[in-house]
């Protein structure tokens, strides 16, 4: 998998595991992939949503050794 | 989720800025436009010399309240500024002061934060929320 970009929002409490995925899809072109490191277990409805909403699609979904790890293809 | 969340931000302690900018950061973030109406204490705490400043709690927090919030921040939570500035950059997030409340208060534009967009009054307000959600903290 080729991620273009990786953000670690580890730490940080809704909502900005969301404003940290919207900062860095903005810096991406369609069919460029973003991987997004969340402990916040909200995050996981969260990107789900953002992405639904927004348009992105949600590829790739884990959560090894505690933390939530998304990846997202921008459209 | 096109529609603009207008919120009346009334009250000016730490807990509810803190909602009311979870509420503007998460419509930003999925592409929604947030326009914040400041009334009152929520307006004062927007002051220049005061945003920084530590806003309180409403009494129902308690003791226990106050620990939990301590205990947030001390873990790295952003603070309701913080929140609220990263919600600008990225978003439509548009802070307008309430004219009466500015009356009242005796502030002038130059008093408050530069996050502050403007003054405006409570038509405006209205015109500028559309049919889009009206939220009062």
């Amino acid at each position: 998998m080729d991620i273009k970009l990786k953000v670690d929002a580890s730490g940080l409490s809704c909502p900005l595991p969301i404003l940290k995925a919207t900062q860095g899809i903005k810096t991406l072109q369609p069919g460029e992939l973003m991987e997004i490191v969340a402990t916040d277990p909200g995050s996981v409805k969260d990107m789900a949503a953002w992405a639904g909403s927004t348009g992105h699609t949600l590829v790739e979904q884990d959560s090894a050794s505690g933390k939530f790890r998304f990846v997202v293809r921008h459209k | 989720m096109d529609e603009t969340l207008s919120i009346v931000l009334f009250s000016g302690t730490d807990d509810k800025l803190q909602a009311a900018a979870v509420l503007a950061g998460g419509a930003a973030a999925l592409g929604r436009p947030v326009k914040i109406f400041l009334q009152y204490w929520g307006l004062r705490a927007f002051c220049a010399d005061e945003i920084a400043a530590d806003h309180g709690l409403v009494p129902e927090a308690g003791a226990a309240g106050r620990a939990a919030v301590d205990a947030a921040a001390k873990a790295g939570q952003a603070s309701w500024v913080e929140t609220l500035r990263a919600a600008k950059e990225l978003g439509e997030v548009d802070i307008q002061a309430c004219s009466a409340s500015m009356d009242i208060l005796k502030l002038k534009q130059s008093d408050l934060d530069p996050i502050v967009d403007g003054v405006e009054g409570v038509a405006a307000f209205y015109i500028n929320a559309g049919e889009g959600q009206i939220v009062f903290i």
